[in-house]
């Protein structure tokens, strides 16, 4: 039997520390108002389900939730389909400005968001997609991060794979579907995966392109609800329990998957 | 002739393939950044159409008090955020790189937070970090100390923010470093050991050079995040108290949504490109020096 590791005495509090937020955070969504507002905070004596159901009847945390999923959704799917053909074009295919374009597109990773955003704000105002979910979709549609990662996993690939089937007659279209589709499994769900947190748990985009109610997501809303609520934390705690719930669920199930994600996107 | 036919058809392949994403991110990634310069030598309130303002707003920017004072202030959280963050993250990484018990439940601790939203961060902090009846201040009334305002107070405010953020970014910096430090190769430290190297001296001599490469892009990434400080100002303190949290991110919302001047905050917010091309810039030449590699 082997002496335990005296590392636990580091590690162990440690860990106590990392998750008490998100622990209280559940402990004070199910708390009395008055119990939330006790010194020293203790325990709760019972499960208040109530801030749950008050939470969803004073907001509409139902369809920011609906919005949100619908925004992470849609950009998911548009990341992989059209990063999946650019990465593609741009590892295989020589074509006339092709290196220029990529260039141009990686030079926009260095550009902060806070620079793009004033004028993205007024491109929306006059396509009349402000206060509408199209706003929150159309500039994260396909990112120049996920072209990049699928080039650089592209050109990973050996060439003689596509070259069989090109000999054989099959269009570039159906190469990429039929022969390298499988291979693509794992890169495409790292770039899935990364598309919806981002996506879901942004912020200052909405905040300044949302103003009605209707269009929030989630993570708006809940700001919204938060100015409203200062004084009961225990609903406002149940809203950020809801809120969180998917991405946390998401971690729980897939946590190795997710920890290698973000090593190789480098990205929170 | 056939030949030049198949380039004809390899250029209209690669633009079939590429042209969606590429215009898309053209026409939001690329067109804004020069757009925006432009904004920076107009007045404007992003509503109606601008007049031009010639160089006006870069001399608001160098004569404004509030601009300086966001600059130092964000420069104070860089300075303690990104260092504490990599002094915390490389010896979690060391701890939870050994075959311990119980060793997977630690990483899942410590990762959780990687997928907390900021908003709902801002939210538990801010109940933990309650002046009246916060987890933080009963620890502190515990042990016998006096009760803090932390966000309420304008002399703590920065350093609360700075305490929330580490929290939410050390996992991200515990996985970059686990994941440098499994690439070490186990032959170099059992060499280290043979001569007489203790535990110690190993990850001074070996380890620590062998993961330089993820200090250096910490360093970049957690730099370049840290200036663009601004959603979890927004969601604890919105600035306050008295301005002890208004970074340059913020100062730049608010003029251009509240003071409506869309051009003054165009023109911060090239500053703010300026200064995290600047640092990046230095920072990739410092690495560069500083880089080893394992043959």
């Amino acid at each position: 039997m082997r002496r335990p590791s005296a590392l636990h005495l580091v590690l162990l509090p440690l860990s106590v520390v990392m998750v008490t937020p998100l622990v209280w955070m559940l402990l004070v969504s199910v708390s009395t108002q008055a119990e939330s507002r006790r010194f020293p905070p203790g325990l709760p004596s019972g499960i208040e389900w109530e801030n749950y159901l008050a939470a969803m009847r004073d907001a509409p945390l139902g369809s920011w939730l609906v919005n949100s999923f619908v925004v992470s959704v849609v950009c998911v799917a548009g990341n992989l389909v059209l990063c999946s053909l650019a990465g593609y074009a741009f590892a295989r295919i020589r074509f006339l400005g092709g290196r220029v374009a990529f260039f141009l597109m990686l030079a926009t990773l260095m550009v902060p968001f806070q620079i793009v955003m004033l004028p993205l704000l007024i491109m929306m105002r006059s396509l009349g997609l402000v206060d509408t979910l199209g706003a929150l979709i159309a500039p994260n549609l396909a990112t120049a991060f996920g072209v990049f990662l699928m080039r650089q996993f592209f050109t990973t690939l050996p060439r003689e794979l596509e070259e069989a089937a090109r000999i054989d007659g099959a269009s570039r279209l159906r190469t990429l579907l039929q022969v390298l589709l499988p291979l693509m499994r794992p890169t495409l769900a790292t770039l899935a995966v990364l598309t919806f947190l981002q996506t879901w748990n942004d912020f200052l985009w909405p905040l300044i392109v949302v103003q009605s109610p209707d269009a929030m997501t989630v993570q708006l809303g809940l700001q919204s609800f938060q100015g409203a609520h200062t004084t009961n934390w225990p609903k406002l705690m149940a809203g950020t329990v809801l809120s969180q719930l998917p991405v946390l669920l998401v971690f729980f199930f897939a946590q190795r998957f997710f920890v290698r994600s973000v090593a190789a996107a480098g990205i929170k | 002739m056939t030949l030049d036919r198949r380039k004809l058809a390899d250029h209209a392949a690669g633009w079939g393939f590429a042209a969606p994403a590429v215009v898309l991110i053209g026409v939001f990634g690329l067109v804004p950044v020069v757009w925006s310069f432009a904004l920076s030598f107009q007045h404007t309130d992003l509503t109606s159409p601008g007049t031009f303002a010639g160089g006006e707003n870069y001399a608001k920017l160098v004569a404004d008090p509030l601009f300086w004072d966001a600059a130092r202030r964000t420069l104070v959280y860089v300075a303690l955020f990104v260092p504490v963050t990599l002094a915390l993250a490389l010896p979690i990484a060391v701890m939870l790189n050994q075959r311990i018990r119980g060793v997977v439940l630690y990483r899942l601790a410590v990762s959780v937070p990687l997928v907390t939203s900021t908003v709902a961060t801002g939210i538990m902090f801010s109940w933990l970090a309650n002046p009246q009846f916060g987890l933080v201040n009963a620890a502190l009334d515990a042990v016998g100390l006096p009760k803090q305002g932390f966000f309420s107070d304008p002399g703590q405010a920065l350093f609360a923010v700075v305490a929330m953020t580490v929290w939410g970014w050390l996992g991200f910096a515990v996985i970059i470093y686990l994941a440098a430090l499994q690439n070490v190769p186990r032959d170099l430290l059992e060499a280290s050991s043979l001569d007489g190297c203790g535990r110690a001296r190993s990850f001074w001599h070996v380890e620590l050079p062998l993961v330089s490469p993820a200090t250096g892009f910490l360093l970049v990434w957690l730099t370049i995040n840290g200036l663009q400080l601004f959603d979890a100002v927004y969601v604890t303190t919105k600035g306050g108290p008295l301005r002890a949290t208004t970074v340059l991110v913020y100062h730049l919302y608010n003029e251009a949504f509240v003071s409506f001047d869309g051009g003054y905050a165009a023109a911060i917010g090239c500053a703010v490109f300026v200064l995290i091309a600047a640092f990046t810039l230095l920072q990739l030449r410092f690495n560069r020096r500083s880089h080893y590699e394992v043959r």
